[in-house]
């Protein structure tokens, strides 16, 4: 049983169309995580599902109840909140309690919970104290004790972890994954960050200017993204792309042709002579000096050395730049001339509207 | 950097020199209060040394009229009208503008005309109102007055920190299940904190110090106010001097006793830790 539905949710502020046509089903226990680049609407979609913004239309169903009339505390939701939005007057214990007084849970089940949480979170030495006094990290945590509390049909997390530090990150984010295998709760969460999403999520949903572009698992979508927009969203650094014409069709295949690629043959799919295409090929998939089926060439402009891999910057014949990885130390050296190759099962074709061209091969 | 510091100082000369001009004729007031009369007028800067020491306008005061009920009328009238200023001031500010409703702005065009229209040209209406309203010459006019007075600078003040509190707070609060009104007695009011202990000095002072209504309003002893009384001793051809005086430095001592416990209050940083 679906635990979250959005059936045909919009949501327009006078003329400004924020959300388009929302669907989306979230089962029992699942991890949905919300993605897209800011004024997507993904924040808009949480507080929605939150009850802190009314939609223009559509439905939203909890648990099987219909919640659209539902004040927020009565959808059985937890919000976190990016700015934590503790209670400063409170301590960690009230914080976390004061709800619960005006849900009727008696005060032996409020304690019950409370200690339950805080060993969860590893809060009980923080729970005579104020926000004020605590760091960042512990600030969140308390907010997500504060959702755990509750015993929420869903959580709703609206970046979380926006406000914290890099390594502060890392961990809090392990942290949440262990908190949704140990809860089984069915969490909505909303990030900007793919790698947040690509670590946690069991599905995600990438949106784009109110719409919803792609719903799949994070492999599926690093895979086989649906569009150019998801192909360019998901993955770091991002794909690159070239402009192509289809030169001829020949049976299943097209010929296709454009700046600085060699003429590369491709499925055909319903692609036609003179349609204009994009391929697209991921940094990681570009080998300098292999043999391939895509090849092109370019001036090494700066490389960015990470470690494990190096990412080079090559500026093309026709002023575009490409970033191609490199493993290892044998990198190139800016200013160095180098080509590049792809093999066939890595190149994406999208026609001319962007969408992914699906061909046996690539399935 | 001598520049930076000519200008510090230059501020602190006209600061100095202002607080001497304001404190002056206090210091003047209380000084005098504690001489005899002959004193008070021989040599009125003069502060007063063992010859010159009297009380006797404290014990003229004391005995002699209905200072205590004066005292007390001042301060029932003053502590309700600010309370009462200070409680529908932050619902208003609140409610202004966290909700928005039908006419919500012309409401608020509406309140901040009260800052503009002084109350005192009303006057007359409002002894017409008082009298046909049975309220003649009791304290409840004084309040009603002085909550309506004081109100429409209290909403905009409070308004502009109601706006400073995170929006995630009352969405929090929301989703936790915490009704209405409990998010404003419970989360929003302990915020303005601060806000309130100010506009609380800024309310209390005017109320206090108003000679205008009790003078028109109220005509028997038992409804007079400390500064009304005063008067009593000030006659169209003897003045009683040390009981004007003595009177007089008493009235001052409430209000600062009030500005000192609300001015701890006005401590910034309530919200430190409620977002990053």
């Amino acid at each position: 049983m679906a635990s979250l539905s959005i059936d045909a949710l919009n949501k327009s502020y006078g003329e400004t169309k924020v959300l388009i046509d929302i669907d989306l089903a979230i089962d029992q226990g699942e991890f949905v995580v919300l993605v897209g680049p800011s004024g997507c609407g993904k924040s808009t979609l949480l507080r929605m599902i939150a009850g802190l913004d009314a939609p223009t239309s559509g439905d939203i169903v909890i648990a099987g109840r219909k919640v659209n009339a539902l004040a927020p505390a009565e959808r059985r939701i937890a919000m976190v909140f990016q700015s934590y939005a503790l209670y400063p007057h409170m301590d960690v214990r009230k914080n976390m309690t004061f709800g619960l007084k005006f849900t009727g849970v008696p005060a032996a089940e409020r304690d019950k919970r409370v200690a339950e949480a805080a060993r969860m979170l590893r809060l009980e030495p923080l729970l005579a104290r104020y926000p004020r006094d605590l760091s960042g990290g512990q600030r969140q945590r308390v907010a997500i004790g504060r959702a755990i509390v509750r015993e929420p049909d869903v959580f709703l997390f609206d970046e979380p972890l926006s406000n914290l530090d890099a390594a502060l990150r890392v961990s809090t984010r392990v942290e949440i994954a262990r908190l949704h295998r140990l809860l089984k709760a069915t969490i909505v969460y909303v990030t900007h960050d793919q790698i947040e999403a690509m670590t946690l999520a069991d599905r995600i949903v990438v949106m784009n200017q109110g719409r919803i572009e792609q719903i799949g698992k994070p492999l599926d979508l690093y895979y086989e993204p649906a569009n150019l927009f998801v192909a360019g969203f998901i993955g770091s650094p991002a794909m690159n792309f070239f402009d192509v014409k289809v030169s001829r069709i020949e049976g299943g295949s097209a010929l296709v042709d454009g700046p600085c690629v060699a003429p590369l043959t491709v499925p055909a799919g319903s692609l036609a002579q003179g349609d204009s295409a994009t391929i697209g090929v991921r940094p990681e998939h570009l080998t300098i000096g292999g043999a391939g089926s895509l090849a092109t060439t370019g001036q090494v402009e700066l490389v960015e050395r990470l470690g494990e891999a190096s990412f080079a910057h090559v500026r093309r014949a026709d002023d575009k730049l490409i970033v191609a990885e490199v493993r290892g130390r044998d990198t190139p050296a800016a200013g160095d001339v180098i080509s590049l190759a792809a093999p066939a099962q890595d190149v994406h074709v999208f026609d001319a509207a962007g969408r992914r061209l699906v061909t046996a091969e690539s399935q | 950097m001598l520049k930076q510091r000519a200008e510090t100082l230059g501020v602190h000369v006209i600061l100095i020199a202002y607080s001497l001009l304001a404190i002056g004729p206090i210091l003047l007031v209380v000084m005098n209060s504690f001489k005899a009369r002959n004193a008070i007028f021989g040599a009125p800067l003069a502060p007063p040394d063992a010859t010159t020491f009297s009380l006797v306008g404290y014990t003229k005061v004391f005995h002699a009229s209905h200072i205590v009920t004066y005292f007390t009328n001042s301060l029932i009238i003053t502590l309700v009208s600010m309370g009462l200023v200070l409680l529908f001031g932050a619902m208003a500010a609140w409610a202004l503008t966290e909700y928005r409703f039908r006419g919500s702005t012309a409401l608020a065009i509406f309140l901040s005309i009260g800052i503009m229209v002084p109350i005192r040209l009303g006057s007359v209406a409002i002894v017409k109102m008082m009298r046909t309203a049975g309220l003649n010459d009791t304290l409840t006019a004084l309040i009603l007055i002085y909550v309506a007075q004081g109100l429409p600078m209290s909403i905009f003040i409070l308004s502009e920190f109601v706006q400073q509190i995170p929006k995630d707070l009352r969405d929090a609060a929301r989703c936790d299940g915490v009704p209405e009104t409990r998010i404003f007695f419970e989360v929003i009011a302990p915020l303005l904190r601060p806000a309130i202990a100010t506009v609380a000095v800024f309310t209390i002072v005017p109320i206090w110090n108003d000679l205008w209504f009790p003078l028109i309003l109220t005509s028997s002893d038992s409804t007079h106010t400390i500064t009304l009384g005063v008067q009593q001793f000030l006659g169209q051809y003897i003045t009683d001097w040390n009981s004007v005086l003595a009177a007089l430095s008493m009235a001052i001592l409430p209000v600062v006793a009030i500005y000192v416990i609300f001015s701890r209050q006005l401590i910034g940083g309530l919200t430190a830790g409620a977002v990053k």
